[in-house]
């Protein structure tokens, strides 16, 4: 799976970037000094700019040189386990078509979409034949599978220009902190060297509980040096020491924020500047809990909205939950699901795979 | 993305105005819109089929009540209904006789039941209970540190033996705590518990056996009002799983309609106790049935409005009045009984206020002065009974007397008497027009909407008649007196009891 790999630069090839740039503040000083010669002679600095401009080509090799990627590969998970399947009551076949409606509405559909896959299933099975349970949930497994399928349901992680920054987004209790805990720990088990942020100053411990799984994880963590410090402004020291530890990636928490409250909103546009002033964000992440019916389209329509998402993480699959409101989200949104949480362990995550969702779910 | 549901049955109701009866196809089409906009707020199917089944039967068998037309009439059944399923009247936390009170909290992970115990507290010590937190939540990373720094932050004792993060025995913890807190003669214990799944068995064991160790007065299920259609799974799993004797619905402050709180009401059985409504500590407060069915229902509080208009909507008045205006003797006594009638329907912004898509005129609410139509009746009962009749005799010295008697100016006195004029005008060529309205909603609400542009037309005219309107407050009153106009508008009139 292409979710599964992710690009970071060889090490040796870290160590000549920094190289490089302990060298260009060098160049810096001279080109000012040069300027301000220009201001009080006139004639002879030319000579000097001239040579300022030679003292690149030194550098170049360095600079211009393509950056070696290394592809990490993340263990492979599955996740199918804790999705329930939609039919454990009634039997799926031509007569009961109809129910199936009710069926995506108790799985969080939402009324609309319900009525969509019903109305595509009908066409489907009238158009091929087709008949009994198996051919039926074949159809209905097909069209989600479909429906989820796309070519960014992988992590981007792939510009070779670390630290990759991930933003953690979410409404209060979704599962963020958690979520943060296992990617840090699945990244750090594939090889790499992951850099945590505890931009929620607001919780309650929410600092204490990312701690926890900084050090379960074995991250690396920036803490706000005050209560209730600006999480801007540790979003901006979680980039900055990841650049200076040369961390592959850096996963920042934020509060969570209900996304009707304006103000807290408009504060996730300002973390995403103020990362944007060192490093390029590459996955802005929205937690969802799969128990979360309708409002998660709004939730989700906001939160694009404001902080840009790059992808889903769909939480607490493993409860009763389906979390079938996703199917309007990437519908409407046109947003990919990119991760799935199916439990408070370590290890109960995985990427999203539509194959073993719409599976897991017709069962 | 869909309108609300008051928008829709409007839009339903368009052919049906006329109507004044139920027909079981009116029904139907009603219910067809309020089965879809209970499940787009998240109440469970199988609660939305019984609830709509119910209504249909009594929506079907009910007497049709003159004030209101077929869609108000299924709503204002449907509001019933709910209310009484979310519990009628309010509920009230169970105090042990011999204290300490022990209050357990239960509920799914993420549901907020750390922040709930903190609010808790503070609500229970603020009325004097001398309350302590207990941490049994020892399996999230740092619960046991997050009560303990929203215990110090409300200045209530926390009892936490346990540093948590997945060590220790809740249940030892519990009965400790009660131990502890007998000793320390505190009156209440909030138990904090960990975030479960109802499916979890292991974890649902557990929460039995704190129940058991702690012996609560109160077992509060906790439960976001975000949640989807599995509330009602994950209620039936804590009520066999554990028990519960009321229900705590978080996040209200969102804007998720909490369609769960229908859905657990009704497969439990048990009274919402409170709602959380932000994270501050003090956002907590009592559940109340009647404003959670409207926002299940995303009506406004429509429907307080519809009950308003039903109680001071006198159907023989209105009859009087259009027989007034049929003979053109409509009188400034009519005038103020239509002002007072206004007046028992509420004040005139709340009224506004209530009415769904009324957003766009809130602006202009504020600039209307309620104490106008207290004026203007201060005047017209300033004047003798044949003065009321033919406002025509008002001469200078009748005006000047008049307006002494009731405080306000002459110019006052003036402007009142122009927009009389005006009223009456429009009045009977309404009545000559014909156009008998039902009063109350929806045929209200468009007229309602074109208020703001009709209000500006007349505005302009009695700026141009009064010609010394140059105060604000003056301006104001003439806004307030055109908004007792604006009834004169052909269709708007029902809202006044006009027929």
């Amino acid at each position: 799976m292409a979710g599964l790999i992710f690009w970071r630069k060889k090490k040796e090839d870290k160590a000549q970037v920094s190289e490089s740039s302990v060298v260009e503040p060098v160049i810096e000083a001279e080109v000012v000094e040069a300027q301000t010669v220009v201001e009080t002679e006139t004639i002879e600095p030319i000579q000097e700019v001239v040579e300022t401009i030679e003292l690149p080509e030194i550098v170049e090799p360095l600079v211009i040189e393509e950056p070696i990627l290394e592809a990490i590969e993340l263990p492979k998970r599955r996740f199918s386990g804790g999705i329930k399947s939609l039919f454990s009551r009634i039997k799926f076949d031509l007569e009961n078509l109809n129910e199936l409606e009710d069926i995506l509405i108790q799985a969080d559909f939402g009324v609309d979409a319900a009525e969509q896959i019903v109305a595509k299933v009908k066409a489907k099975a009238k158009s091929t034949g087709a008949k009994t349970e198996a051919e039926l949930k074949q159809i209905l497994t097909e069209l989600l599978t479909e429906a989820f399928t796309r070519d960014d349901i992988a992590l981007k992680l792939d510009s070779g220009v670390q630290p990759y920054v991930i933003l953690v987004v979410g409404v209060n209790g979704a599962g963020k902190t958690t979520t943060i805990g296992k990617l840090a720990n699945w990244l750090v088990q594939g090889g790499a060297k992951v850099t945590l942020g505890a931009a929620d100053t607001f919780r309650a411990a929410a600092v204490e509980q990312l701690a926890t799984w900084a050090q379960r994880s074995n991250s690396e963590i920036v803490k706000p040096s005050t209560e209730g410090q600006e999480p801007g402004s540790v979003a901006y020291e979680t980039v900055e020491k990841a650049i200076v530890s040369c961390a592959d990636i850096a996963i920042i928490d934020t509060a969570g924020r209900l996304q009707n409250k304006q103000g807290l909103m408009d504060e996730l546009g300002k973390i995403r500047r103020v990362i944007e002033k060192q490093a390029a964000i590459s996955e802005v992440l929205l937690v969802l809990d799969a128990t979360t019916g309708q409002n998660a389209l709004t939730q989700a329509k906001a939160f694009a909205e404001v902080a840009q998402v790059t992808g889903i993480v769909l939480t607490k699959l493993d409860g009763t939950a389906k979390g079938g409101i996703v199917y309007a989200i990437q519908e409407q949104l046109n947003l990919p699901i990119k991760l799935v949480g199916v439990g408070e362990g370590i290890d109960d995550f995985a990427f999203f795979d539509p194959q073993e969702f719409a599976t897991g779910l017709v069962g | 993305m869909f309108g609300n549901l008051s928008d829709r049955l409007v839009e339903t109701f368009k052919n049906l105005r006329s109507k004044g009866k139920l027909s079981a196809a009116d029904i139907d089409a009603t219910l067809r819109e309020i089965r879809k906009a209970l499940l787009e707020a998240d109440v469970a199917l199988e609660v939305v089929k019984n609830f709509i089944a119910a209504v249909r039967e009594r929506a079907l068998g009910d007497e049709v009540s003159k004030a209101l037309n077929p869609a108000q009439q299924v709503v204002q059944i449907v509001n019933e209904e709910l209310v009484q399923i979310l519990g009628g009247e309010q509920k009230r936390l169970t105090f042990a006789k011999n204290p300490p009170t022990v209050i357990m909290l239960a509920g799914l992970q993420g549901s907020g039941k750390t922040t709930l115990a903190g609010k808790l507290a503070k609500w229970l010590k603020d009325q004097g209970q001398t309350p302590i937190l207990v941490a049994c939540d020892l399996q999230r990373p740092n619960a046991v540190n997050q009560l303990q720094v929203l215990g110090d932050s409300v200045g209530v004792p926390v009892f936490a033996p346990e540093a948590g993060n997945g060590s220790g025995n809740p249940v030892t913890v519990a009965k400790d705590a009660i131990k502890h807190a007998k000793q320390k003669q505190f009156s209440v214990v909030i138990v904090d518990t960990a975030g479960r799944l109802g499916i979890d068995e292991e974890l649902m064991a557990q929460a039995r056996d704190i129940r058991k160790a702690t012996d609560p007065d109160e077992v509060l299920f906790v439960i976001d009002s975000m949640i989807g259609q599995d509330a009602v799974n994950v209620a039936k799993a804590f009520e066999d799983g554990v028990g519960i004797t009321g229900v705590v619905l978080t996040k209200l402050d969102g804007d998720a309609r909490g369609g769960a709180a229908l859905s657990v009401a009704q497969v439990t059985g048990k009274p919402i106790v409170f709602a959380s409504t932000g994270e501050s500590l003090d956002a907590f407060e009592p559940f109340y049935p009647d404003r959670m069915a409207s926002r299940i229902l995303d009506m406004g509080d429509i429907l307080t409005l519809i009950e308003q208009a039903q109680k001071s909507f006198d159907e023989e008045q209105a009859m009087e009045m259009a027989q007034k205006l049929a003979k053109d003797n409509f009188t400034l006594e009519d005038f103020m009984d239509q002002m007072q009638q206004l007046k028992k329907m509420g004040s005139i912004k709340n009224m506004l206020a209530m009415m769904p898509g009324a957003g766009k005129l809130r602006s202009q609410l504020d600039n209307i002065d309620e104490k106008e139509i207290d004026r203007t009746e201060a005047i017209i009962r300033s004047m003798t009974p044949k003065e009321r009749k033919d406002p025509k005799i008002l001469n200078g010295s009748r005006r000047l007397r008049i307006a002494k008697g009731s405080g306000m100016t002459v110019t006052d006195v003036n402007s009142l008497v122009n927009r009389f004029e005006q009223a009456a005008k429009m009045m009977k060529t309404m009545a000559k027009g014909g156009n008998p309205g039902i009063p109350g909603m929806p045929q209200g609400l468009p007229a309602f909407g074109g208020a703001g542009s009709q209000a500006n037309k007349n505005k302009k005219a009695k700026a141009k008649k009064g010609g010394k309107s140059g105060n604000p407050a003056k301006r104001a009153a003439e806004a307030a007196g055109l908004s007792t106009q604006n009834p004169t508008e052909p269709g708007a009139g029902s809202a006044f009891g006009l027929k």
